[in-house]
C-alpha cells in the first residue's frame, strides 16, 4: 500500500487508486477552440430520432417514477428476445438480466458482487481505463494481461496460464476492444473458452462494441459450449444507437450472480434512469436500421483513416471492431504524451496517448474515428504536416 | 457498386481516389464505374444544395408548388400536357401524383409578381388544363435529406475514453 507523506481525510483505497496522468492533457483539450478531435470516445451520430422522440413522448405523458430494481420488465423481456433472436443466447428476464446506468456500473455491481479482498482479477492492457480501478474499488487485485501489437492486441491462451496464480478468480475481456479495436473470431473465442474453464475462472465481458464488428459475425462468449454459467455479459446502448448520455446498460448471467449485483443495485442505485430504459426499449425494437447505417459509415472511415495512416508512416493494423484505430508512433522516437501534446499546441489536432491505456501500450496513440469524413480528412492533413516537421 | 452512388449523391465533389479509400477500391475502378454511370444516365447531373435564405439581400428567389388538374385529351393521357408544362424553364419539377389534383409542379422566378404572371399567362390557359391551385412556399426546412436549419446541438466533448 502506498504511504502518503501527509494525513489525509481520503478513504485509503481511494488514495491507493493510481490517479490518471493524463487528466491535465484532457483539460488542455478542452480548454482549446476549433480543435479537431480525433478523441473522443463516443460516436458522432445522434440518437436516431425514433428513439429520442419515444423518449420525448414519455416524458410528456409523465413517465418520470421508479422502475422495479431490477429495471422495466417490458425492457428486459425484449432484451432477452433479442438476445436469443441475434445470439442464440437464452438469459430468464426475471432473474438472469440486469437494468445498469452504463455498462460502468455493470462492471462495478459485478465485482464488488464477486470479489473477495485480494481476489485477483486479470485485466488485459491496453484496454478501457475503469477496468483495473473498478477491481481494486471492490478490494479486488488487477493482474495485466498484456497484449501486443504482434498478436493484434487479443489476448490469448498461453498469456491466460502465463499469467494466472493462485487465488486468480476472474478475467476481464472487451471486444469488440476499446482503445485497440481488436476482436476475436469464433474459433479464438473457443481457444480462450478451453483455457477459462482449465483454470476454472469467471469473466466479465464487456461486448458493448458488439454491433460494430466488421468482418465476421460477433460471437458472445457466453454462447460457446459450458461457459454460460462463469461469464456476466454486459451490453448498452451507448455505442450501437449513439445513447451514451442516456446512461443505459444491462447485465445478463447466471441467477446467483444477477441477484448479488442486484442486491447492491437496489440500494447504491435504486433503478436506472425511467426514460433511458423507454428509450433503449424502442432502441431494440426498432433501432436496427440505424444501427445498420450507422456500421456502414464507420466501416468507410476504418479503411480510410487505416489505409491513411500507414501511408503517413505510422504502422497500423487493421481492427476487427469498434471505432479506434491503435497505430504505433514508436519510429518517431517521442513518447505518447509528448506526441499528443505537441500535436495539439502545434496543429490542433486531439487524440489519446496510449500511455492512458496502460504502460505497456507506450509508444502507441489511439485515433477514434467516429468523426466526420471531412474531419477526418483534414486531421490527417494536419498530422501528416505534423510529422514533417512543418 | 451502388456504395459509390451513395457516396457521391452526398457529395459529389469527392475525389476518385477518397471514394477508393472509403470503399477498398482502386481509383481506376472507381473512375471505370462513374464514367459508366455518367454515360447511362444513372448519373443524370451532379448538384450543389444551397440555402439561399443565408445569401443577404436575395428576395429574388420565389418557388411556388402548384397544383394542376387536366382534362385528360383521349388517346394522349396525361403525358402530352405534362410536356408541354415541363418543358418552360420556369418549371423545375412537374410529377404525376395520385388525389384530388393530376399534376404537381414547382415553379421557381424572381418575385411573386413573376410567378403569378406566368402561372396566368402561360400555365393556366394552356389546353387541357382544368383548373390550378398556386402554394407559395414561405420557408424551406429540409431539401433532399438535409435539415438546414440545423439548431446548434449539444457539441460532445472534444476527448474522453
Amino acid at each position: 500500500m502506498k504511504k502518503t507523506g501527509k494525513k489525509t481525510r481520503i478513504s485509503r483505497r481511494v488514495e491507493n487508486l493510481a490517479p490518471s496522468g493524463i487528466r491535465a492533457f484532457f483539460d488542455l483539450v478542452l480548454g482549446m477552440k476549433d480543435v479537431i478531435s480525433l478523441g473522443v470516445g463516443e460516436p458522432d451520430f445522434v440518437t436516431p430520432w425514433h428513439i429520442r422522440e419515444q423518449a420525448v413522448f414519455s416524458l410528456e405523458k409523465g413517465d418520470t417514477t421508479y422502475t422495479s430494481n431490477k429495471g422495466m420488465p417490458e425492457l428486459r423481456q425484449e432484451i432477452s428476445r433479442f438476445l436469443h433472436h441475434r445470439y442464440g443466447l437464452k438469459y430468464d428476464p426475471h432473474e438472469e438480466a440486469l437494468i445498469t446506468v452504463g455498462v460502468s456500473e455493470g462492471l462495478d455491481l459485478a465485482a464488488r458482487a464477486l470479489l473477495n479482498p485480494g481476489d485477483k482479477v486479470l485485466v488485459p492492457e491496453p484496454s478501457y481505463v475503469s477496468y483495473a480501478p473498478v477491481v481494486e474499488l471492490a478490494g479486488g487485485k488487477a493482474v495485466r494481461l498484456r497484449t501486443t501489437l504482434e498478436n493484434g492486441f487479443k489476448i490469448t491462451p498461453k498469456d491466460i496460464t502465463r499469467a494466472v496464480t493462485k487465488g486468480t478468480r476472474a478475467m476481464m475481456i472487451n471486444y469488440p476492444c476499446n482503445p485497440t479495436g481488436a476482436s476475436y473470431s469464433r474459433e479464438e473465442l473457443l481457444e480462450i473458452a478451453k483455457t477459462v474453464k482449465k483454470h476454472n475462472l469467471l469473466v466479465f465481458s464487456d461486448e458493448v462494441y458488439d454491433e460494430l464488428t466488421y468482418d465476421f459475425d460477433h460471437t458472445p462468449l457466453s454462447s460457446l459450449p459450458g461457459m454460460r454459467d462463469r461469464i456476466i455479459y454486459f451490453n448498452g446502448f451507448s455505442k450501437s444507437y449513439a445513447m451514451t448520455g442516456f446512461r443505459l446498460g444491462y447485465a445478463c448471467g447466471p441467477k446467483d450472480v444477477i441477484g448479488a449485483m442486484t442486491k447492491i443495485h437496489q440500494y447504491t442505485m435504486l433503478c436506472a434512469p425511467i426514460t433511458g430504459q423507454i428509450a433503449a426499449r424502442e432502441a431494440l425494437r426498432n433501432g436496427a436500421r440505424a444501427v445498420a447505417e450507422m456500421k456502414r459509415e464507420y466501416k468507410r472511415r476504418r479503411r480510410f483513416i487505416v489505409d491513411s495512416l500507414n501511408e503517413l508512416g505510422l504502422p497500423c493494423h487493421l481492427p476487427e471492431g469498434a471505432f479506434y484505430v491503435f497505430p504505433s508512433i514508436k519510429d518517431t522516437g517521442i513518447p505518447s504524451l509528448e506526441f499528443a501534446k505537441n500535436l495539439l499546441t502545434k496543429k490542433k489536432v486531439a487524440l489519446v496517448p496510449g500511455v492512458a491505456f496502460g504502460k505497456s501500450a507506450e509508444g502507441f496513440i489511439r485515433i477514434s474515428y467516429a468523426s466526420s469524413f471531412d474531419n477526418l480528412k483534414e486531421a490527417v492533413r494536419r498530422i501528416d504536416e505534423f510529422l514533417k516537421g512543418k | 457498386m451502388d456504395e459509390i452512388l451513395e457516396i457521391l449523391t452526398n457529395d459529389a465533389r469527392i475525389t476518385p481516389e477518397e471514394i477508393a479509400k472509403l470503399t477498398g477500391k482502386t481509383p481506376a475502378a472507381i473512375r471505370k464505374a462513374i464514367s459508366k454511370y455518367e454515360k447511362d444516365g444513372t448519373i443524370v447531373k451532379y448538384k450543389t444544395v444551397v440555402d439561399y435564405d443565408k445569401i443577404r439581400d436575395n428576395s429574388s428567389f420565389v418557388r411556388a408548388l402548384i397544383e394542376v388538374s387536366i382534362d385528360p385529351q383521349k388517346d394522349v393521357g396525361f403525358d402530352n400536357v405534362a410536356e408541354r408544362i415541363y418543358s418552360f424553364p420556369e418549371v423545375s419539377s412537374c410529377y404525376l401524383v395520385s388525389g384530388d389534383y393530376d399534376l404537381l409542379v414547382v415553379v421557381e422566378g424572381e418575385s411573386l409578381q413573376t410567378v403569378s404572371n406566368f402561372v396566368a399567362s402561360k400555365l393556366s390557359p394552356m389546353g387541357g388544363i382544368r383548373s390550378t391551385k398556386t402554394h407559395f412556399m414561405l420557408k424551406k426546412y429540409k431539401e433532399d435529406g438535409h435539415i438546414l436549419r440545423k439548431s446548434k446541438g449539444p457539441k460532445r466533448l472534444s476527448i474522453s475514453y
